[in-house]
């Protein structure tokens, strides 16, 4: 138990260093773009005065180091700054956003995860089977199809033609079941199919991997059937790599949804960061980068402490 | 009596159903029961497919095409995956080649020991963990009411191979599979394992079935042996008959492999090539004494001489591999120093120029790890050629058909992946890229150690004409006492990083011994049947890591003729023998 404390002590200590080197290759990379807020707001007919004004006023004049600084320093007491675009400070922005993503992120994992698992191991467990080939064939298709273009079949099929569900996807705000159901349905759909496809074939490698070692052979010669075989024996072993898989996947959820969320118009984060890009919103576009490495590097570490658990040998070792 | 197994025409087949392969070429026998039975044959020789298929059971890949393998009233191959798996673990079971791979590294040895009986519902999980601790004893494990609680990686080779065992007959079934059981094991290692074997099957009345390369292992354990070459049978026959008035050529080709070990020449002494003095390394932080944390080598000397073969001796653990990885530069040396034709060898590879790695060069014991199976024969050698030699084109390609040669390949081997080649083939390959640099030694790391006896033989002749016709030094390094007897000018036997034994090829042959070596000499199995009743019980290996700076002889917990009240507290002396022969003892060999 100490040795995994320290570990995980460890691994946070070390999150946190690449947190700060994100933050500063966020903050110079987002000063580069091109263009600047204060024009940004003032429209095309600005006069070279007003936007003048305005830069001194939210502080653009100052060097780049002097602006970083106070911006990390901001975030390190919880003040992410205020949105240039619409003077509302940057967490109650977010705030109201990522509730939004977390809830299409969270209806998405619970419905991609179990689906990728079963999807993976049955075809591990008759490799070269017809429906090996079949589940091959599918994850293959759709790791390679692009996820806007299967988000406007489905528009196309679901909405314009059928016109069961709705294009865009809307809450009410006195929202029931249904509509919650006709609102992420196709949203759900889509991130399901990506993800999955990209799980099921990493935990299918992983199993096939454990399955080619001897000590599967010798379990099947005990006695246990191939299932036995599989999920008593094969699947502990594979675990660390299929944790990692689902963590490099749903970390996939929270920042690579920008297409999906734009194409449904789901109110999420990554919207609201594309929106940020769009009206040279440097606070706003910083936070969310912050945000989704945050949530990135939170998802690596529970992979990394499962892995670590689920391993005897780097469990007592350290 | 009738027999209890019997196995009628069994033909195995490999490869797409249209145009198969087979490997397995109606082969028959019969066993009565509590007998054991030997397969032998070297690999490929269908000895393991032959084993599996008596519990119905089949390589992926390969298929029980016809014929009938019966097992008391069953017959193996008209049953369902249902009804295998109700046998297989109850009435037949099986002990893997490797306990290392075959337990599963991520559960508890008493689960995976008793998992058959649960899943049989033979005994209820009390019932079975009773009855665990029982075959523990049984089979003279250390500590066998706690041993179950620990983890596969956290016991020793031979214990692991032993509890295997207890896996094996859990259920008490009627026929038991050894499938090499003993090949991954240290010889001292093996004794004990073989004796825990044998004692079991006698006590439940198993019939075995013993597959093996070795015929000194087999003798002890067998009442009949079989034969195999290519999947078909040589001879079968009752073990004594076999070993004395062997009828097929074959047969007495595998027993000359194991008797002819003696065929020793002197050869004449050079100069000295390689110095190495007063070698410390190991792993782990560098104290501030510079010293290592873990030392695995302490205080190691010794001259390797032009043309001449050093040979490095000991179990695994003893840090005879490190000490290559020292001299190669793999691993720098804390302390001490290496000298190269009496030049200043740096300790860390990266330090050294491109013409002092060049005559150094390690001869990998794994052949088909050490050489990248995707890539050619010919890209394989003429690498080495470009970087130290600078041939490109058409002299490279001359070159490397001499070196083929010089291996005894035929040239167009080149062309080939080291994929599809053979063990020895690549074997060969692995030594041939090592004289393409044209190094002055050679370090040969059980090379021979995952080859079959008639490779391995043809491999050791091989090296010997390598050496005189380059006059090239050699350190060869083993676990195997006879091989290195029959080809060192000089050994060392090392013991847990200590050197305890030092002597030329000829003293060494003659003893006597240290202790140590002793007990190594008198672990290698011969043919006599009986060679195995009449070992004495020895000492189980304690797992401890030796204390730092423990300057006591490290061997006097296993030793049988340590002197209380001196090897327990001083350390031991050099004895210095007639030839230059020296030991590291408190008993005098001379007397």
């Amino acid at each position: 138990m100490k040795v995994i404390l320290r570990l995980i002590a460890q691994r946070i200590g070390v999150s946190l260093i690449t947190l700060l080197i994100v933050s500063a290759v966020v903050f110079f990379i987002a000063n580069l773009l091109p263009g600047d807020a204060a024009q940004e707001m003032l429209g095309q007919s600005a006069t070279p005065e007003a936007v003048a004004e305005l830069r001194e006023a939210y502080g653009l004049n100052d060097p780049p180091p002097v602006r970083y600084a106070k911006w990390l320093g901001g975030l390190l007491t919880g003040d992410a700054g205020v949105s240039l675009a619409n003077d509302r400070p940057v967490d109650a922005l977010i705030g109201e956003r990522l509730r939004k993503s977390l809830l299409l992120a969270g209806f998405t994992a619970v419905l991609a995860v179990p689906f990728a698992m079963v999807l993976g191991i049955v075809s591990a467990m008759y490799s070269g089977s017809r429906i090996d080939k079949a589940v091959n064939i599918f994850t293959l298709s759709m790791v390679a199809v692009p996820e806007f273009l299967l988000a406007t079949i489905l528009v196309l099929i679901f909405a314009v033609e059928l016109n069961w569900l709705p294009s865009l996807s809307y809450i009410p705000r006195d929202a029931t079941a249904y509509d919650y159901f006709r609102a992420f349905a196709m949203p759900v759909v889509t991130l399901c199919i990506v993800l999955s496809a990209q799980m099921a074939r990493l935990t299918r490698a992983a199993v096939v991997e454990q399955l080619s070692q001897p000590y599967v052979e010798m379990a099947l010669l005990k006695g246990a059937t191939l299932s036995r075989a599989v999920l008593r024996h094969a699947l502990p072993n594979a675990v660390g790599p299929i944790v990692n898989a689902i963590a490099l996947s749903l970390s996939y959820l929270l920042g690579g949804v920008v297409i999906v969320e734009v194409i449904f118009n789901y109110p999420g984060v990554a919207s609201l960061m594309v929106d940020a890009v769009t009206n040279r919103d440097m606070p706003l576009l910083q936070a969310c980068a912050m945000l989704f490495c945050v949530g990135y590097l939170i998802l690596v570490l529970i992979a990394d402490i499962s892995a670590i658990v689920a391993n005897p040998k780097l469990r007592k070792g350290g | 009596m009738t027999n209890h197994v019997e196995v009628n025409q069994l033909r195995v087949d490999v490869g797409p159903l249209e145009s198969p392969k087979t490997i397995v070429h109606d082969v028959s026998f019969t066993l009565k029961r509590g007998e054991v039975l030997a397969l032998i044959g070297e690999s490929g020789s269908g000895k393991t497919t032959i084993a599996l298929s008596l519990l119905g059971y089949a390589r992926p890949g390969c298929r029980l095409s016809s014929g009938a393998v019966n097992v008391g009233n069953d017959n193996m191959l008209a049953l369902n995956e249902k009804q295998l798996a109700d046998l297989r673990g109850r009435k037949v079971a099986y002990v893997a080649q490797s306990a290392a791979a075959a337990f599963n590294p991520s559960r508890r040895i008493m689960d995976q020991v008793i998992e058959s009986a649960l899943m049989h519902g033979v005994l209820n999980r009390e019932q079975a963990k009773v009855k665990a601790v029982d075959l523990f004893k049984q089979l003279a494990l250390p500590e066998p009411d706690t041993i179950g609680a620990r983890y596969p990686h956290e016991v020793s080779g031979g214990q692991l191979q032993r509890l295997m065992a207890a896996m094996a007959l859990i259920c008490e079934p009627e026929l038991v599979i050894f499938d090499e059981p003993t090949t991954a094991l240290d010889v001292t290692t093996q004794v004990e394992v073989l004796k825990a074997f044998k004692a079991a099957v006698k006590a439940y009345n198993t019939t075995a079935v013993y597959v093996s390369h070795d015929l000194a292992v087999v003798a002890q354990m067998a009442d009949r042996i079989l034969v195999l070459q290519h999947g078909k049978v040589m001879e079968n026959n009752v073990t004594s008959q076999i070993l004395n008035h062997a009828e097929h050529p074959y047969t007495r080709q595998l027993l000359s492999a194991v008797q002819d070990s003696d065929a020793f020449q002197d050869n004449p002494k050079h100069d000295t090539v390689l110095e190495v003095a007063n070698i410390e390394a190991g792993y782990g932080k560098i104290l501030r004494d510079g010293s290592v944390e873990i030392p695995v080598l302490s205080d190691i000397s010794l001259k390797v001489r032009q043309g001449q073969t050093v040979g490095i001796i000991g179990e695994s653990g003893s840090g005879k591999s490190t000490f290559a990885r020292v001299i190669a530069g793999l691993l720098p040396a804390a302390k001490g120093y290496m000298l190269l034709n009496g030049k200043e060898l740096k300790p860390a590879i990266d330090e050294r120029s491109k013409a002092e790695c060049q005559h150094i060069q390690m001869v990998f014991q794994n052949a088909d790890t050490a050489l990248n199976p995707a890539h050619k024969v010919g890209d394989i050698l003429g690498r080495p050629l470009t970087f130290f030699h600078g041939l490109t084109g058409r002299a490279r390609a001359e070159r490397v058909a001499e070196l083929l040669e010089l291996v005894k390949l035929p040239a167009d081997l080149a062309h080939r992946k080291c994929g599809a080649l053979s063990g020895g083939q690549k074997q060969r390959i692995n030594l041939a890229r090592a004289l393409a640099a044209e190094p002055t030694v050679i370090l040969c790391d059980e090379v021979t150690s995952a080859l079959d006896t008639v490779v391995a033989a043809a491999i050791l002749e091989l090296l010997k004409e390598l050496q005189q016709k380059l006059n090239i030094a050699i350190v060869f390094i083993s676990h195997d006492i006879s091989t290195v007897k029959s080809l060192c000018d000089e050994v060392v036997v090392l013991y847990k990083g200590k050197k305890v034994e030092h002597a030329s090829g000829k003293a060494f042959r003659a003893g006597p011994y240290h202790p140590y070596t002793e007990l190594l000499v008198s672990s290698v199995p011969t043919l006599d049947p009986l060679w195995l009743d009449t070992k004495p019980d020895g000492h189980e290996q304690p797992t401890v890591r030796i204390a730092q700076n423990d300057a006591l002889c490290r061997f006097r917990n296993r030793c049988s003729v340590s002197i209380l009240g001196q090897c327990d507290s001083l350390p031991p002396p050099e004895h210095k023998l007639p030839e230059d022969k020296r030991i590291l003892c408190h008993k005098d060999m001379a007397l």
